[in-house]
């Protein structure tokens, strides 16, 4: 490559353009000003400008969650780069690959209080993968190149690289050139799983009569959804997703069993518990899914894939541990079950299938809740995502925020694709439905996008909408309006004595319909069920413009089942009136 | 259970505080901490003292090593090792003999008319016993460096 003299502001961008970086998002400041010119001067990398930096982080979540790609924000010093903090928080729960650029005062005001100052690189730690300082412009692009090296290697992460003004002077220009390669003494990711463990995997596994494979969002990450099937269907296992790993087997296969954990499905739920063997491919075996890890499937057999070996044993302890990607040690799994395949035996785990069909026909979720004629009820929440699916034949892009929302989409809504469902499942950031549905849609601008949201949750990045007016962005905002915080209300009513204490808004809310028409878009309004259907198509039918449609739902609905705290995974309330135990 | 960890880091700036963020982040505890540039001066080396069960020391030492500033870790508790502390003690000069502080295993390092200043180098527990006998001679101010360590086998913490 040819040398030449620019400054680090173009050296910068010349950098993200050298690592693929089609576009990124941001929020211009004083400390980023530099850059933003820099950016105004090429036409490799396009920017998105947010209303909000929370937005610019969550979209570029969103893009890289459904590309593959890791996503870039830019964002400014000081309040900027506090606004990004919850950004990368979301994105460092959920493993995915972002790096943040964010300006920073003159090196020469460091540590003086100046205006607009922050410590980035401190306030930042506890939550991205890694950080950079940049000292000198000439540092720009080996510091650049190794933020994207981590941050989509291993298990992935956000890398923040805070860049002082001065360095980013027009005034100051080098040679700049572009390292090839990185090789980082410290950072050495494994991939292949160790051949032993790989074998010991396997005598687990066929010797297992009532197996699990429970898989997570590693196996997305990973781009390892068809070895994971593979697997499956080679072993005649059933398999459960965690709330991140929907979408790696596919929905609606019949060996799947919907997804496990605090509001996973009863034969999920019930699988985990009694099974003798647990194959865990990239989860983490987190409080949201063992519930009391001291009574965590006993009489299992615990194999682990996982990239991070700090993932290992941290809170179950493993019997045959792995530390590998999820792609490779599958494979190395499949290859090794290929030469054993007259060891196979299907006819063994067929009572194993009766009990989970026999536990799925006594508690499964209904899935045919639309067929239920109304009379004169309130809309079901259920009954609007499985109209969604319906309308979209289960091929739109979801993303979702926190809350009783995300848990009927995420039960309701078959996934049949990986990065096809998005959501903040680490962190439960409310806000993070829209602003990653933008970085969704503009990865996919042909592909249906739609926001399943709440009230409560949709409030809090609703300034996003203007920056979907600007782009042109078509997202369907789909608003399960129920007039109240409804996943904190639900507890209330669980576990407080129904006392609703600021869980509802008194006759505070806005007119939804009226508010996204004065963004520019369309907003529909549905109160009655024989509208439902009829909406969704309205909003659908709409390609090129964002629908913003906000439906009524009944809100003394709760999300079952849900699992009774401190007890096991078999302990689950299953509705207001029917629990697991006595 | 008290564990010595020894680890291998980049020499620059930010790598300590993420070492030490990592400590206060997952709730473990830091008993002491010692860290110096090694031979080679692109690396320090830090030597801690934690208290955990086994499984707390694993899940500290793997998340050490997943920090990308972090270049090796070794937990010198697993095997054989020697670890040696070194305190400074001020006396007034007339509280202490030099024989009381010679049959300590100290070492006089500075003196005049007002006061000496001792050393005495040793395992973290033989000094928390030398402490435990100044006490009689009034030490005005007692600093320790907290341990450092190395493996007394053919095992390295080097790269």
């Amino acid at each position: 490559m040819s040398k030449e003299q620019i400054s680090g502001a173009d050296a910068l961008l010349r950098s993200l353009h050298e690592e693929g970086v089609e576009l990124v998002f941001g929020y211009p400041g004083g400390a980023a000003l530099h850059i933003y010119d820099a950016i105004f001067n090429q036409e490799h990398v396009d920017h998105i400008l947010v209303r909000h930096e929370q937005g610019a982080v969550h979209a570029a979540d969103g893009y890289a969650r459904s590309s593959g790609k890791p996503g870039v924000a830019i964002v400014t010093s000081g309040p900027g780069a506090t606004n990004a903090i919850t950004g990368l928080a979301t994105a460092y729960m959920d493993s995915t690959p972002i790096v943040v650029i964010s300006g920073q005062v003159r090196t020469n005001l460091i540590g003086t209080d100046s205006f607009q100052e922050t410590d980035m690189i401190g306030v930042s730690r506890p939550i991205v993968k890694h950080s950079f300082l940049v000292q000198k412009a000439e540092d720009i692009p080996l510091i650049v190149k190794k933020a994207f090296h981590i941050a989509t290697t291993g298990r992935p992460g956000p890398v923040v690289i805070d860049v002082p003004k001065d360095v980013t002077d027009p005034a100051h220009t080098f040679n700049f050139e572009y390292p090839k390669e990185i090789d980082i003494r410290s950072y050495k990711p494994v991939k292949e799983g160790h051949s032993g463990q790989i074998k010991r995997a396997v005598k687990l596994l066929l010797r297992a009569k009532k197996p699990v494979i429970y898989s997570g969002g590693g196996v997305i990450q990973d781009n390892a959804s068809s070895e994971l099937i593979k697997l499956a269907k080679l072993l005649d296992f059933p398999v459960t997703n965690t709330l991140m790993g929907l979408g790696a087997y596919p929905g609606s296969d019949p060996k799947f069993l919907g997804m496990l954990g605090m509001h996973g499905t009863y034969e999920a739920n019930m699988a985990m518990h009694n099974c003798d063997l647990i194959l865990a491919v990239g989860a983490r075996f987190d409080d949201r899914i063992t519930n009391n890890p001291d009574k965590f499937s006993l009489g299992a057999k615990k194999i682990h894939i996982d990239i991070d070996p700090a993932s290992l044993s941290k809170i179950i302890d493993i019997d045959v541990p792995i530390v590998g990607s999820a792609k490779e040690c599958l494979n190395q799994i499949n290859k090794e079950l290929g030469v054993k395949s007259n060891k196979i035996d299907h006819e063994k785990l067929e009572p194993w299938h009766q009990q989970i069909s026999a536990w799925k026909e006594a508690h499964g979720l209904n899935h045919h809740l639309l067929e239920k004629k109304p009379s004169g009820k309130k809309i079901l929440p259920q009954q609007v995502i499985q109209s969604l699916y319906k309308e979209t034949k289960g091929e739109a892009f979801i993303t979702s925020d926190v809350g009783q929302h995300q848990m009927f989409a995420a039960q309701y809504y078959f996934f049949n694709k990986p990065r096809q469902w998005i959501n903040s499942g680490g962190l439960g950031t409310m806000g993070f439905g829209l602003p990653s549905a933008m970085g969704v849609q503009i990865a996919f601008p042909e592909s249906d996008v739609a926001c399943v949201t709440g009230e409560g949750s949709i409030q809090m990045c609703i300034q996003e909408l203007s920056t979907c007016l600007q782009y042109g962005l078509p997202i369907k905002i789909i608003n399960l309006n129920n007039a109240a915080l409804g996943m904190v209300k639900q507890w209330q009513d669980m576990q407080y004595g129904g006392r609703h204490s600021s869980s509802t808004y008194e006759d505070s809310l806005p007119d939804f319909v009226a508010l996204a028409e004065s963004y520019g878009h369309i907003g529909l309004k549905v109160k009655k069920y024989e509208d439902l259907e009829s909406a969704m198509k309205e909003c659908f039918a709409k390609k090129d413009k964002l629908v913003f449609l906000d439906v009524d739902v009944d809100p003394e609905e709760h999300v079952y089942p849900m699992l009774e705290a401190g007890m096991s995974m078999e302990d689950m309330h299953l509705s207001k009136e029917i629990k697991t135990w006595k | 259970m008290k564990r010595t960890v020894a680890l291998l880091m980049e020499n620059q700036s930010g790598a300590l505080s993420r070492v030490v963020g990592l400590f206060s982040q997952r709730g473990y505890n830091i008993e002491s901490l010692i860290v110096a540039p090694t031979e080679d001066p692109s690396l320090s080396r830090l030597t801690m003292t934690t208290t955990g069960d086994a499984k707390v020391i694993e899940q500290i030492t793997k998340q050490l090593n997943k920090l990308i500033d972090v270049v090796k870790v070794l937990d010198l508790g697993e095997s054989d090792h020697i670890e040696r502390e070194l305190m400074l003690v001020k006396f007034a000069n007339a509280s202490i003999t030099q024989e009381t502080i010679v049959k300590l295993d100290g070492e006089i390092v500075f003196e005049n008319s007002e006061l000496l200043n001792a050393q005495f180098v040793g395992s973290s527990k033989d000094l928390d016993q030398v402490v435990k006998k100044l006490e009689f001679s009034n030490p005005l101010e007692i600093v320790r460096t907290g341990a450092s360590g190395i493996s007394s086998n053919l095992k390295t913490l080097t790269i």
